[in-house]
């Protein structure tokens, strides 16, 4: 069964919603009931392979362990070895990396729908538990986080202590009601959003190769068409299967973050992934990039700003890049993202002009079309369209 | 331990030069974030410099944006941990 694309998947969303609906309004906790169906719907999930199911439940117990032992040495007050801390984050990424490397090679090993979030989710417990920023984990809190079935295959990646503190609450009846309202709104507007719009788009999306006996700027013109109607079909797509997780969640009283905002509208890159795919954005930023980065700047290296910040751009989206695959469009794709931020943060710094002029209209208006143009032509690079298309000069 | 004022005043002289803009000395109220004077490379630069002159470590995710996106609550963060 694929979570929001199969028939029955939405059935039984509806029949799981029933039960928690009755005990949101009665003022009750819906945390039991929702850890039960998450479990039943990773039955569901991986029904006909259950290997997969059999890894996430080595893995959970595996991350969990590995989280205690890491707290426990935290809470005693001596400081963490180096050996600790790499020790202890290769037992939560070393199946994602492995996963990840072997599918490059041909075969993909350790794998199971949903790994890379699920990856996501103990990585930041591990790291916040290092920081002293969680002081005490539950089994069955950890559990319901990394299984809560609403957002297990596709996140958008929730926060541990936000989830957990949303999980364990008891909602008062008028405040349930509003968020189970909206939470259907949100799942009808998202259907809507994938199953119809995307769908739109989607059969506007046909790369063709560079044809050199034809005209060439109407094959430009082309190009950016079939770039834009990729960009539209990823956007209706992803967006309304996110709004749907959130809906979901919502009606099971968690508020899952959203993932994205009017991402076409923005103005520069670094906003554009403040809107776009907005929770691995922020997750690359706090994990990766602001912890790369403090390193980096604790030790000068590399002497000057604008070069760490850019080694740290660079570096936090080829990560990105990596993690969609370890194919040459997807590592160009984080390469490209990496280099136009380390470019523009370059720029907002440095350039005095930009700087007094950048809430001018004129500018706004500019920058607004530069970045959607530069968006569009990473999705190109994103979907393949752009390899196909060189394709055809090389004949 | 350093008074207040005297806290405040050296906070102020490093956001100044991170932000790279003395408005930062009259509008202790405005978001830095939301004005573009701050950034997360400007944000961790700010971490290292508190951790450097005050010995106060801050954790990248210890407290949300919206709790430590303007001068004064900046201070607040610091002098709480000082």
């Amino acid at each position: 069964m694929s979570f929001y694309e199969d028939p029955s998947f939405f059935i039984l969303l509806a029949a799981a919603i029933v039960p928690a609906a009755v005990l949101g309004c009665t003022g009750r906790r819906i945390k039991p009931w929702g850890l039960v169906v998450s479990v039943l719907f990773l039955v569901g999930l991986f029904m006909g392979s259950w290997e997969g199911l059999l890894l996430v439940a080595c893995y959970v117990p595996l991350t969990f362990l590995v989280s205690r032992l890491v707290l426990a040495r935290v809470r005693s007050g001596r400081p963490l070895t180096a050996a600790t801390r790499l020790v202890s984050l290769a037992c939560v990424i070393g199946p994602l990396v492995i996963y990840k490397v072997s599918t490059a090679a041909g075969s993909g090993i350790l794998g199971f729908v949903g790994i890379s979030y699920i990856t996501f989710k103990t990585t930041q417990v591990l790291l916040e538990i290092e920081d002293g920023l969680i002081e005490s984990l539950s089994f069955i809190d950890y559990l319901y986080f990394l299984v809560f079935f609403p957002v297990f295959t596709s996140g958008p990646i929730d926060r541990s202590r936000r989830f957990m503190a949303d999980a364990n609450r008891t909602l008062d009846r008028p405040h349930y009601l509003d968020l189970l309202g909206r939470g259907i709104v949100f799942l009808l507007i998202g259907a809507a959003s994938q199953i119809v719009i995307a769908t739109i788009f989607k059969q506007w999306y046909k790369p063709v190769a560079f044809d050199m006996t034809q005209d060439v700027w109407s094959q430009l013109v082309s190009f950016v068409q079939v770039s834009y109607a990729y960009g539209l079909y990823l956007y209706f797509d992803f967006a309304g299967y996110s709004l749907m997780a959130q809906g979901a969640s919502m009606c099971l009283g968690i508020e899952t973050p959203a993932n994205f905002r009017l991402p076409f509208l923005s103005h520069s890159l670094e906003e554009f992934w403040d809107r776009w795919h907005i929770t691995l954005s922020h997750w690359l930023r706090d994990y990766v990039f602001m912890r790369m980065e403090r390193s980096l700047t604790r030790h000068r290296i590399p002497k000057k700003r604008d070069a760490r910040a850019a080694v740290g751009l660079v570096a936090d989206m080829c990560l990105m890049g990596a993690w969609h695959g370890l194919t040459p469009q997807y590592l160009l794709y984080g390469l490209y993202h990496g280099v136009l931020l380390a470019i523009e943060q370059i720029m907002t710094h440095r350039w005095r002009f930009f700087r007094a002029h950048r809430n001018d209209v004129g500018m706004k208006v500019v920058m607004w079309f530069i970045t959607l143009n530069l968006v569009m032509f990473g999705f190109s690079i994103f979907s393949g369209q752009l390899f196909t298309f060189i394709g055809g000069i090389h004949g | 331990m350093a008074d207040k004022a005297d806290v405040e005043a050296r906070l102020l002289d490093e956001i100044a030069d991170i932000c790279g803009d003395d408005i930062v000395r009259e509008k202790r109220d405005v978001d830095l974030f939301e004005e573009g004077l701050l950034d997360s490379m400007g944000a961790i630069e700010l971490l290292v410099a508190i951790e450097e002159d005050f010995g106060v470590s801050i954790a990248p995710t210890a407290v949300p944006r919206d709790e430590m996106n303007t001068v004064d609550k900046i201070c607040a963060q610091v002098l709480k941990r000082l």
